[in-house]
């Protein structure tokens, strides 16, 4: 599922990354524990999270995330922007609550990070 | 001396680059026969200062805002547009270097040139001024993008270079304690440090996570210390040190879930006791050395051998 079909299917707008719309996202979660993330999250996954500090740019950084997804209209500051510019990691953001953007998204084909694994062993 | 290699690069490009590779081809073109009185909306509509006219698809001239400014001076009668643009069109092929498209600019002063198939004669599309610095600025700007590449094959050359039994290099970075907005500096840096040294990418994923966790610990509770990072063949040895509060009771903070960080701390998403889990994970071996009143030091040792260990144990 590429990036801009995610924006479409959880009716987001794209805050950083507009060029890298055709990216493939291979699997989803849904997060607001960034140890959680750093933990289980597999890279190439999109993180929906409530969180918009800069260190959740940090942990897609570190984990190699493929995106960022901002849950329940939350927009970030200038901080995190400027720092998901610097590291090229796409922004997202969605007026859908937490939930119902997994939901979508798993319904429309969308992994998650356990069951990616368990296609890949 | 960056400027001066920037300004051969910029040589260089000048005659590398091809005019259609920069030329505008969403044309705006109007007919010989098109009033002079509608020139001026057309130019304002599409905001240009000039279009070339053309007639089925043969190109008959050029028509500028200067065209339309003198008309309008000699306050002339309204007239076809063939009437008053530029006949004698000069042209430029698309396959001609851009340094080809500057020197007819130099010589001639004109604002935009036609650029015309070598073979057909058929035009293809426009070129300026500011064409051609846009072509040159979004070349420079891939090969900055390229540059990092670059650095990755020049570190590999320079370990070639390196005439030793073994090679050892040695990283610091320093951490501020407290400091949230600058949390992570340390572990991005590591990262992409060992990103230009060539190694695995699951290797520098598992050390950046690992030193990413342990940077946040001495953010969370220290009042800073440092994070030394030893590479080595075969090997990535982590020690990050801290001078206290230190650790009453070692088994407990290694329970996962167990934390004593601040509410402020698990607002921002961390702090949830899983920050050694996580770093234990990750490791190949990790050692945790603690004297209450005296400082932590944590070993986290990753092999690089070990590339199994990916993501998915």
């Amino acid at each position: 599922m590429t990036i801009a079909e995610i924006a479409k299917i959880l009716e987001a707008e794209v805050i950083v990354g507009s060029d890298l719309l055709n990216e493939e996202i291979k699997m989803g979660c849904g997060s607001d524990l960034m140890s959680d993330v750093l933990s289980f999250v597999k890279s190439e996954a999109i993180l929906l999270t409530g969180l918009t500090n800069p260190q959740v740019v940090r942990t897609a950084e570190m984990a190699d995330l493929a995106a960022i997804c901002f849950v329940r209209g939350k927009k970030p500051g200038d901080e995190t922007i400027r720092l998901a510019e610097s590291k090229n990691i796409p922004l997202l953001t969605t007026p859908l609550p937490m939930f119902e953007s997994c939901g979508r998204l798993w319904r429309e084909g969308l992994a998650g990070c356990s069951e990616h694994k368990k296609s890949n062993t | 001396m960056v400027s001066d290699n920037r300004i051969s690069k910029v040589q260089e490009l000048i005659y590398e680059i091809g005019v259609g590779e920069v030329m505008q081809t969403d044309l705006v073109t109007v007919d010989p026969r098109t009033p002079m009185s509608q020139l001026r909306a057309i130019l304002r509509e599409k905001r240009i200062s000039g279009t070339p006219v053309v007639d089925g698809d043969k190109l008959v001239g050029i028509i500028s805002i200067e065209d339309f400014i003198r008309w309008l001076a000699d306050r002339e009668e309204d007239c076809p547009i063939a009437e008053k643009m530029s006949k004698d069109v000069c042209t430029i092929y698309a396959d001609e270097p851009l340094t080809q498209a500057v020197n007819v600019f130099q010589r001639f002063g004109y604002g935009r040139l036609a650029v015309v198939d070598r073979q057909d004669k058929r035009l293809l599309g426009i070129i300026t001024k500011g064409d051609i610095v846009r072509g040159l600025l979004n070349k420079l700007e891939i090969h900055h993008v390229a540059e990092e590449e670059v650095y990755r094959h020049r570190v590999k050359h320079f370990f070639e270079d390196i005439l030793a039994d073994k090679v050892v290099l040695l990283f610091q970075y320093n951490v501020v304690g407290q400091n949230f907005t600058r949390a992570g500096e340390g572990a991005s840096r590591l990262k992409a440090t060992l990103q230009r040294l060539g190694l695995h990418p699951q290797i520098v994923r598992r050390v950046s996570i690992a030193t990413y966790e342990a940077e946040m610990n001495l953010i969370i509770y220290t009042d800073g210390g440092s994070i030394r990072v030893r590479v080595e063949p075969n090997e990535i040895f982590v020690v990050v040190k801290d001078l206290g509060p230190g650790i009453p009771d070692i088994e407990k903070v290694m329970q996962p879930g167990y934390s004593t960080a601040p509410e402020w701390v698990r607002e921002l998403g961390f702090g949830a006791g899983m920050g050694l889990c996580n770093i234990k994970k990750c490791a190949t071996k990790m050692e945790l050395k603690s004297t209450v009143g005296k400082g932590t030091q944590l070993n986290i040792r990753i092999s690089v051998d070990n590339e199994a260990k990916s993501e998915d144990s």
